[in-house]
């Protein structure tokens, strides 16, 4: 800090030396109308030059190190061009500093504040009323507590990791590394990811509309963690209409997914093809419109392979004027399991739980649609059905109705209510609250 | 099933050599400029002329702390040449997530073709100490709306024209004396504001957000409150009590609104005070008729005038 009050004061003396040598020039003999507007030029100009360099104090304030930790300069070489001739001497305290350097790799023991990471951490509490012996949920919990790290790694690559902290356990969610800067458009992805299969799988919990996922996504696509395992992803924007937006994603994974896929070998790696399609019909109005598929090889071994078909659409409106009061938005996913799988006398007690014999195909929607009421209030229904996916012949339907209080852009408490009629025609009627809470600069998510 | 799974691999693997020989852009001698808001698009056509493509992200109406980051965007920034953002974490609910799936290497952060505008204005309302969200959605860094300063109008647009003398070194000459004509006729048309707001200087108001700390400060109006509670906090009952107690003791009668917020709070305070409601435009395009920065404060200190005058 010591070093940018001595560049303001530097600054400083010279603006005003400056600004005498001006007053001493001899004066022309001009009119003192000249004389006032050149006058006039040179203090706005030495005006401007104090904002550009008050500027680029900020810049530097953001990027460098403080002044304790600038004394000991890393392996990285981050240090400001501005130091003072001062901090150049290593205090006793430098062979520490640069032990630490090699210890914490590219951070570096010394490394300022200012390139850590974003860290955020978003609670979801989650209060339930009612009875659903099917599945489940306790009176209250503490259902997650999700960590985000994210930070830009270096001018080719950012680094995001989210970290779901259950109440009894640590999962990670996703963590991976985004290039950003490949030839030809590419954007890559490498780590653990939520995958690209429709909408719902790619959202984390806290940004769902709702307190809980659809039926089908838990019935087919893997439940609440859904299609997340580690791989690869590439994606491209792809040549389209004028004003079309089209996207293509491919993904390949381990194969490790819930109760979708399971990889016995290194071979048994599933993949995941996604295509987006996206028009403003208006400034106010859009639609988005994707297809996907998934493959891999299913819980009952390398020999039984399940397949995933989804589609889905949504439709938003949101007056650009009114934004922040009113909005519209519609979706919809519809989703096709099918999956060879062996007879229940082979697997016998190792059987899912619901499971037949021979090749299933199990089809699954739902349908939502929530409305912004005002600044603070939100309201949905969403409907649901799905058969389930290891006996396609049981089938649940559901329906919710939504109710959304936003205090501020930080917190948000929401009410569902939530009919579902099991294929064991049991129906179970269930109320939940939640209350969501963020902590913290949590990166803005996709689109 | 082995016969599907390698179908869907060649499939895949045809889309990705297809998109590998696919040019990445169009070939254009213009440079591509993309500005999130449509001020600093209007301060780089009046540099760039005719050797730029300028386009803004977010309209002039729109609340820009909370545009929607479309996919349609995306088409604009994959090919962009450089990106002005105004930065100060104004948007940072929406343009991150944009650059990084833009797949435009250029405009990632620390690249040639970004370029944060803060770093050559003026900046008020740096918080001093430590910030925390009791305070509201305050920026950390500094008042965001910094370009409704004609000042600092000026030292973007100096600014904008080194990064396209950058880019395109070739038209260095020609981006200098676009940006000298247009300081020379920013002087002229600022001279004549501050005549027309000095019997004025130094009238009390209050806005709804902070949007407007710089355009006060340049033209001396004093805001003495605000109708958010908090930064990004919609009001309260007991907050615009306070404030429309605080209006009549000091006799404050303007209210300035931003186009995108609810009119009923301001309404029934100006009820209250026997005062008025000015809707300030903060950015070109908040009406059609305000085509570029010029006409931005034209249109903003004619209505304002107007409103001192009526609220005498």
């Amino acid at each position: 800090m010591r070093r940018f009050h001595i560049l303001v004061v530097w600054m400083v003396a010279a603006t005003v030396a400056a600004m005498g040598q001006q007053t001493q020039t001899p004066a022309p003999a001009q009119s003192t109308a000249d004389d006032k507007a050149a006058m006039d030029k040179r203090l706005r100009d030495l005006e401007d030059r104090i904002v550009m360099l008050e500027g680029e104090i900020r810049q530097l304030k953001a990027q460098s190190a403080p002044p304790a930790a600038g004394t000991a300069t890393t392996a990285t070489g981050t240090q400001p061009p501005t130091q003072e001739p001062g901090a150049q001497q290593a205090p006793p305290s430098a062979p520490v500093s640069q032990a630490e350097a090699v210890r914490l790799g590219g951070a570096g023991g010394a490394a300022s504040k200012a390139l850590n990471p974003d860290i955020s951490m978003i609670g979801d509490f989650i209060a339930s009323a009612g009875h659903n012996p099917i599945n489940p949920t306790p009176s209250f919990q503490m259902h997650e507590s999700e960590l985000g790290i994210q930070a830009i790694i270096d001018p080719y690559a950012r680094g995001d990791f989210f970290l779901s902290f259950g109440e009894e356990g640590v999962d990670l969610e996703e963590g991976y590394i985004t290039f950003t800067a490949l030839p030809a458009s590419f954007v890559a992805r490498a780590g653990k990811m939520r995958a690209a299969f429709g909408k719902v799988n790619t959202l984390h919990n806290h940004v769902l509309p709702w307190v809980n996922r659809p039926l089908v996504t838990q019935n087919l696509v893997g439940g609440e963690d859904g299609i997340d395992d580690a791989g690869v992803s590439v994606q491209r924007i792809l040549p389209a209409p004028k004003n079309w937006f089209m996207e293509f994603t491919g993904q390949v994974y381990r194969g490790d997914s819930s109760d979708i896929y399971r990889a016995e070998n290194k071979n048994d790696v599933s993949v995941v093809g996604h295509l987006r399609t996206y028009k403003d019909l208006t400034e106010s109005t859009n639609l988005d419109l994707g297809g996907s598929y998934s493959r891999g090889h299913n819980l009952f071994g390398t020999d039984f392979i399940t397949n995933l078909y989804g589609i889905d659409a949504t439709f938003r409106w949101k007056p650009l004027q009114r934004a922040i009061y009113h909005s519209f938005v519609a979706r919809s996913e519809f989703i096709w399991r099918q999956q060879n799988q062996p007879s229940i006398t082979v697997c016998g007690t190792t059987c899912p739980p619901f499971s037949t014999s021979g090749f299933q195909r199990a089809f699954g929607f739902y349908t939502s649609a929530d409305y912004q009421l005002g600044r603070r209030w939100f309201l949905g229904a969403r409907i649901d059905r799905s058969d389930r996916p290891f006996n396609a012949s049981l089938v649940d339907n559901g329906g919710s109705l939504v109710l959304t209080y936003w205090p501020s852009e930080f917190a948000q408490l929401r009410a569902q209510y939530q009919l579902t009629r099991y294929a064991e025609n049991f129906d179970s009627h269930e109320l939940f609250v939640q209350l969501q809470f963020a902590l913290g600069a949590h990166g803005a998510h996709p689109f | 099933m082995k016969l599907r799974s390698k179908l869907f691999g060649i499939v895949v693997s045809a889309m990705l050599v297809v998109m590998l020989l696919l040019p990445s852009a169009a070939e254009a001698k213009k440079l591509k400029v993309i500005t999130t808001l449509t001020d600093l698009a209007s301060l780089t056509q009046e540099v760039g002329g005719d050797k730029v493509d300028v386009e803004a992200l977010a309209k002039g109406y729109q609340d820009p702390h909370f545009v929607e980051p479309k996919p349609s965007f995306l088409l604009k920034l994959r090919n962009a040449d450089l990106l002005i953002l105004v930065g100060l974490e104004l948007e940072i609910g929406w343009l991150p997530p944009l650059i990084t799936q833009s797949g435009n290497g250029k405009i990632q952060p620390g690249g040639l073709g970004y370029l944060d505008a803060s770093q050559f204005a003026q900046i008020l309302e740096i918080p001093q100490g430590s910030v925390t969200r009791a305070e509201g959605d305050v920026h950390p860094m500094g008042n965001p709306h910094y370009w409704l300063d004609s000042d600092n109008g000026r030292r973007i647009a100096k600014g904008i024209a080194a990064k396209l003398s950058a880019l395109d070194p070739g038209d260095q000459a020609y981006f200098q004396q676009r940006e000298q004509d247009f300081e020379t006729r920013l002087a002229e048309a600022d001279k004549k504001w501050l005549t027309l707001m000095a019997p004025y200087h130094g009238r009390k108001v209050v806005t709804y957000h902070r949007s407007w700390p710089n355009f006060a400060k340049h033209f001396g109006l004093d805001v003495i409150g605000y109708i958010e509670p908090r930064p990004g906090i919609p009001p309260t009952p007991s907050h615009t009590i306070d404030l429309v107690n605080q209006m009549k003791r000091e006799g404050v009668k303007i209210e300035l609104i931003e186009p995108y917020f609810d009119l009923k709070t301001p309404n029934s305070i100006a009820s209250m005070v026997n005062g008025k409601v000015v809707v300030l435009m903060p950015s070109v395009g908040g009406k059609p008729e305000i085509t570029d920065y010029f006409k931005l404060f034209d249109y903003d200190i004619a209505l304002l005038t107007k409103a001192f005058e009526e609220t005498k």
